[in-house]
């Protein structure tokens, strides 16, 4: 790998007597992607504002693009466009006034800026809004223009400070579609997300954040190795099918009460299939399925020993499949 | 809808910035003045509402109070003492509409802030100046129009100024002078605001003061300590500087001393707020 486009060492940075960030060491390889994942208050937005030059840290060291944000902020924002978790749009102008705004301060020229305004308009679907205030937007709307506003300059290194958080699974889905063609043009992505699925929907790495440490770091599929939390629920008509099912597949755990079997997984299909297909064999009908994919939850219990400060409770991704036949 | 070009020329990622910076502040302030006047452009309500507040107290000061506070004033024919009231508080009206609008100024500074838009100005290597001069520009000109409206319905009820030309334009001049520099205080009072609410309340007592200076009555009527305030606040020689210019009462050291506040003013609230600007931009 080339030298990275993001580079900090033991960044620390308090407010008061409350650290938020205690020891910071983060790589990030130009045109890769790196999900910053953690629970409210673990540092993640603390970190993109230091990154993104909007706070000084309090010790320790941060390079974008080779500059430092503290001695080099002006370096440091010449390349790079930040999205942040509240819409920094300007709510009295229509959209495309708020991109012709940007384009002006860009300094990109008047011919230059009518027409990166007028691509960005159809890039991110919002032609027809473009002339109405932003008051009548969705907020998925807002959150395009918003991501359309930081891209007019065509930065380098983009920050995404929750970029989904809020918004509905199509607007979600909206939005990765746009970091998957932003990254395949060679922009580099850090982004923050509470979510695993997103992290691993869209990271090359993944920096797991809790207390202003980073506590694991890897790729999605080394971080979910670490997490013991994905597992296959089988529940059986009666009895004699449980214990039938319990001795074919000898790494599951029963649950006699519930007439069910837990069966490690990593919620891949391979795995279903391989279970069923045993199960079939042996002619033991199931009754119900769920799959349970390690959410954050499990990371966080895997990784610090301690759950989610929400106490969020352990809810399964179900996919039903009752009366299924083998 | 999300394919994004996938040939963009290498030279146009890193926009060459450095050394042209210094001169990007001018342009920058031009393009934050007019997305301000955009603004009021776009939504004339805001600044409808700052000129109503003053033009209902020119009327209510002079068809409700006016008879009798006329009569009061040193040297008036107690039977003119309508017509003598208003052309006394004319001038303490337009200082309160050029207050009432900054204290716009000052929702919109905070506006900007809770919204975020001020933290993207900054990752943008955007001049603090140049973001701040937009709204104190943008500011300074809606407070002209609104005192030139204001002054207007002035005229429709009797107001007569005595100024030749010379004196218009030294009054207008000052009218400028002294709404930019209240506006760069009221910048400040935005941005120290936690909330858009608080900035919005806070510049009332920027409205106060022509109160309790010599807007409303002489400052020998009022009781000791408070003449003395009153002798002494910023609000008095402004007023007593247009009143001068409008209306050919003495003006005395009243323009050296309005230049001098206004200077301290702008210079207190420009520092102010280029001072909290970096702190209180992020949220």
């Amino acid at each position: 790998m080339t030298t990275p486009a993001i580079e900090t060492h033991g960044l620390r940075k308090s407010y008061g007597d409350k650290t938020v960030l205690d020891g910071i060491d983060l790589s990030v390889g130009a045109g890769t992607v790196t999900a910053l994942l953690g629970p409210n208050g673990a540092g993640k937005t603390t970190t993109v504002h230091i990154l993104s030059t909007l706070v000084r840290p309090d010790g320790g060291t941060a390079l974008v693009n080779g500059c430092d944000v503290v001695r080099d902020p002006g370096g440091v924002r010449a390349v790079i466009g930040l999205t942040g978790q509240f819409s920094a749009v300007d709510g009295l102008l229509t959209g495309e006034e708020n991109l012709l705004l940007m384009a002006r301060l860009r300094h990109l020229g008047a011919k230059r800026s009518k027409a990166r305004v007028t691509e960005l308009l159809e890039q991110f679907d919002l032609v027809e809004a473009a002339r109405k205030p932003l008051a009548t937007y969705s907020g998925g709307m807002r959150r395009r223009l918003d991501l359309a506003m930081t891209l007019v300059a065509t930065p380098s290194v983009i920050f995404l400070d929750e970029p989904t958080t809020g918004l509905d699974p199509r607007s979600r889905h909206t939005m990765w579609d746009i970091v998957r063609s932003l990254v395949a043009e060679g922009t580099t992505v850090l982004l923050t997300t509470q979510q695993l699925e997103e992290a691993d929907e869209l990271a090359d790495r993944i920096a797991v954040l809790d207390g202003g440490r980073i506590v694991a770091d890897g790729t999605p599929d080394e971080l979910k190795r670490l997490v013991p939390g994905g597992h296959l629920r089988l529940r059986f008509a009666d009895a004699a099918t449980l214990d039938g099912a319990s001795r074919l597949l000898d790494e599951s755990a029963r649950d006699d009460a519930g007439l069910a079997l837990t069966v490690p997984s990593d919620g891949g299909v391979g795995t279903l299939r391989a279970v069923l297909d045993r199960l079939d064999a042996a002619k033991l009908e199931v009754d119900d399925l769920s799959i349970h994919t390690p959410d954050l939850d499990d990371v966080f219990f895997a990784l610090t020993g301690k759950k989610d400060q929400n106490g969020k409770k352990d809810q399964p991704d179900r996919v039903d499949m009752k009366g299924t036949e083998p | 809808m999300t394919t994004l070009s996938p040939e963009r020329p290498a030279a146009q990622r890193t926009p060459a910035l450095g050394a042209s910076r210094q001169s990007h502040v001018v342009a920058d302030s031009i393009t934050m003045l007019s997305r301000n006047l955009l603004h009021m452009v776009r939504y004339p309500g805001l600044s409808m509402f700052t000129i109503l507040g003053p033009v209902v107290i020119l009327l209510l000061t002079v068809f409700v109070f006016g008879g009798t506070l006329g009569a009061g004033l040193p040297g008036v024919d107690p039977a003119g003492g309508r017509e003598a009231y208003l052309a006394y508080v004319m001038p303490g009206i337009l200082l309160i509409t050029i207050a009432g609008s900054a204290g716009g100024t000052a929702t919109t500074v905070s506006m900007d802030m809770t919204e975020g838009i001020t933290a993207r100005f900054r990752t943008m290597a955007i001049s603090r100046a140049s973001v701040l001069a937009g709204h104190v520009l943008g500011n300074t000109i809606q407070a002209m129009i609104a005192v030139a409206l204001v002054l207007g319905v002035g005229l429709l009820i009797g107001f007569r100024p005595t100024a030749t030309p010379i004196e218009w334009i030294a009054a207008v001049g000052m009218i400028a002078l002294i709404a930019f520099a209240v506006t760069w205080i009221a910048v400040g009072m935005g941005m120290q605001s936690k909330s858009v609410e608080t900035a919005s309340n806070l510049p009332l007592i920027l409205m106060l003061l022509p109160l309790l200076g010599s807007g409303f009555v002489p400052t020998d009527s009022l009781p000791a300590g408070l003449a003395w305030f009153a002798q002494y606040q910023p609000f008095t020689p402004f007023i007593e500087a247009i009143r001068g210019l409008l209306l050919g009462t003495p003006l005395g050291w009243n323009p050296v001393l309005a230049i001098g506040w206004a200077v301290v003013i702008a210079v207190a609230g420009y520092s102010w707020s280029m001072l909290i600007y970096e702190r209180k931009s992020v949220r």
